[in-house]
């Protein structure tokens, strides 16, 4: 399939004023709440099944089925919040989903908050996505003035507030039980599971987590169909997904693309092909956090969560960073070293120590002052890292480590023979 | 040091803020940065007047404050330049960026100048990577930056 056919999340980018109420409505927009609420909330959760929408936060977990997590008897109050922290280095989607077509958010939000039972949801926006927020802030209003949001939306005695919650800079705050202290005003420090949030979530009470583009999908599903959802994507990884390019190539930028679609096709073909015509060397397929791969596998793979997994690395988020020949691999390493060091929370000390030694490390070799031995200790921290914490930012580091060594080792030899 | 108070447009803005929460302390956040916009920085005393808004000790408001990189725990310049130096932005000349900010201020990462105009950070992966490199100037992303562009908004400010 082209990418020009596959237009569940952008289909309004690039209409004129895309952003406001009429536009929105002028496309058919909030059409689906009037089967929305004419459905029981099981049956919502249902379709959501069928359509096999994954979440498009990094973890792919499914949608549908998170949901049904949230105990239906419960008498505490259910929230959902929405994960637009977007800070995974190389992932820039949710930041146009918002400025773009934040009333599709706003729309995929209402579903969600139905199909749980919740009357209050927060979006947890980063800090520094002041025009984003400005934006949500205006669609939100335009959405109260018009009865989709507060109290008995559209006449169907069902209730739903609203409200932007805005980070300060962290990027930690993007896992969800960080997200969740975060908001509660504490340090934005992630929670031992279990419990999972769907069941003791925030304010102690049963929240679901879901990232903005999973939501942004919702609107599509509920009012075309689950059937029409899975027309896109491979049998296994239904639908569309954002990614979100950078790095070397001639034309970086956000691409909706049907899952199963080609990499070497997105690179040379919907991105114009290298920068200055160099050659390619190796392409992070999903965000730092996941392993890198070197240019032949890139070649290769295609972008599903089945095929990447084939290819020892991940969807993740979708940040697609791509790097030419003369892309320096030890300096990229100790660039990702810097971030997961510099982000870690602290409180596991494998997180705190290993992160923060692996930089220091990698730094010293890219100095010219590699010794025998730093790759066998970088090896060892990562493995002593990955899966012996609270959350997986230790992990986040762990396999760039183990993949770039496994991969271009002789490069990072060349920094200790020097 | 003048009475630390909100004044009466960020007071009305606490009160409505605290309507959206089923506890106070949930509110931290927004009265942190209501309170960081009105006085520029988070001195202690600002944070004790947090802390008694929202009924918890001064050193809860503290260890939240010190937690956030975007709320400053001393005074910055009029712009504040705020580099990103992470892997996308490094790979399309984010270090040229930073050198070009040092040279013409005369400063180094993390320094305000004398005058107290600018001040200059390096910061994580802003959300911008396809439009690198970029920075973030006060509130604003400037994005796709070159040396001239950058001279150019440089030579824009007053
Ligand atoms: C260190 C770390 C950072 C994360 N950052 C984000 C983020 O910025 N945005 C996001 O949506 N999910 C992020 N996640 C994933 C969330 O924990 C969570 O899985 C997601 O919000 C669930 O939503 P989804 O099921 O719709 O994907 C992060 C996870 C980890 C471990
Ligand atoms: S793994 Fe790192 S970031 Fe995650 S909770 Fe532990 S110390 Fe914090
Ligand atoms: S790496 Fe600079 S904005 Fe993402």
């Amino acid at each position: 399939m082209d990418v020009m056919e596959a237009k569940v999340l952008t289909k309004n980018f690039g209409v004129k004023d895309s952003h406001t109420l009429p536009v929105y409505e002028s496309t058919g927009g909030y059409n689906v709440l009037k089967r929305l609420f004419s459905m029981k909330p099981e049956e919502v959760i249902e379709e959501v099944k069928k359509s096999g929408l994954r979440g498009r936060g990094g973890a792919g977990f499914p949608t549908g089925l998170k949901w049904s997590f949230v105990p239906k008897d419960s008498p505490k109050p259910k929230y959902l919040c929405v994960n637009a922290d977007e800070s995974e280095p190389g992932t820039f989607k949710d930041r146009y989903l918002m400025e773009l077509d934040p009333h599709r958010l706003i729309e995929g939000i209402i579903v969600c908050s139905y199909a749980i039972d919740c009357h209050q949801s927060y979006i947890y926006i980063r800090g520094e996505f002041v025009f984003p927020k400005e934006r949500l802030e205006q669609a939100i209003a335009e959405a109260y003035a018009k009865g989709y949001l507060g109290k008995n939306i559209l006449g169907s005695g069902y209730d739903l507030e609203l409200t932007v919650h805005r980070g300060a800079g962290a990027y930690i705050c993007g896992e969800e039980t960080a997200l969740l202290n975060s908001l509660e005003g504490l340090r934005g420090m992630p929670r031992l599971k279990p419990p999972f949030p769907a069941v003791v979530g925030l304010f102690g009470c049963p929240t679901v987590v879901n990232n903005v583009e999973t939501l942004s999908a919702l609107p599509f599903i509920l009012g075309e169909g689950p059937e029409a959802y899975r027309k896109f994507g491979t049998e296994k990884s239904p639908g569309t997904k954002m990614f979100s390019v950078s790095g070397h190539v001639v034309r970086p930028g956000n691409y909706e693309i049907p899952l199963g679609y080609s990499l070497k096709k997105l690179i040379e073909e919907d991105c114009g092909g290298m920068k200055d015509g160099k050659a390619l060397k190796a392409v992070i397929p999903g965000g730092s956090s996941v392993p890198v791969l070197p240019a032949k596998d890139a070649m290769e793979v295609n972008l599903d969560y089945e095929s990447l997994a084939e290819k020892g690395s991940m969807l993740g988020s979708g940040g697609v960073i791509v790097m030419d020949e003369t892309t320096c691999m030890v300096k990229t390493l100790t660039n990702l070293a810097h971030f997961y060091a510099h982000e870690s929370c602290g409180q596991c000390s494998p997180c705190r120590e290993g992160t923060g030694w692996a930089h220091k490390i990698l730094k010293r070799m890219l100095a010219g002052e590699g010794r025998a031995g730093d790759l066998e200790t970088l090896h060892r921290i990562a493995d002593n890292m990955a899966g012996k914490t609270i959350c997986v930012l230790a992990d986040a580091l762990a396999m760039p480590i183990w993949s770039y060594l496994k991969h271009f080792r002789s490069e990072f030899e060349a920094y200790i023979e020097k | 040091m003048a009475d630390i108070k909100f004044n009466e447009a960020n007071q009305k803005k606490f009160e409505q803020l605290l309507k959206r929460y089923p506890q106070k302390r949930a509110a931290m956040l927004p009265t942190l940065w209501l309170a960081q916009e009105q006085y520029g920085w988070l001195s202690p005393e600002v944070m004790t007047y947090v802390g008694g808004l929202l009924e918890v000790p001064p050193s809860k408001v503290y260890e939240v404050a010190t937690f956030y990189t975007m709320f400053h725990l001393q005074p910055v310049g009029k712009y504040h330049f705020q580099v990103c130096r992470t892997l996308s932005c490094q790979l399309r000349g984010a270090e040229g960026i930073t050198a070009q900010l040092k040279k013409r201020f005369g400063i180094g990462i993390g320094q305000t100048s004398e005058d107290g105009r600018f001040t200059l950070t390096e910061v994580e992966c802003l959300g911008s990577c396809g439009t690198a490199p970029m920075l973030q100037l006060n509130d604003d992303y400037h994005e796709d930056l070159t040396e001239a562009k950058l001279d150019q908004l440089i030579e824009s400010l007053e």
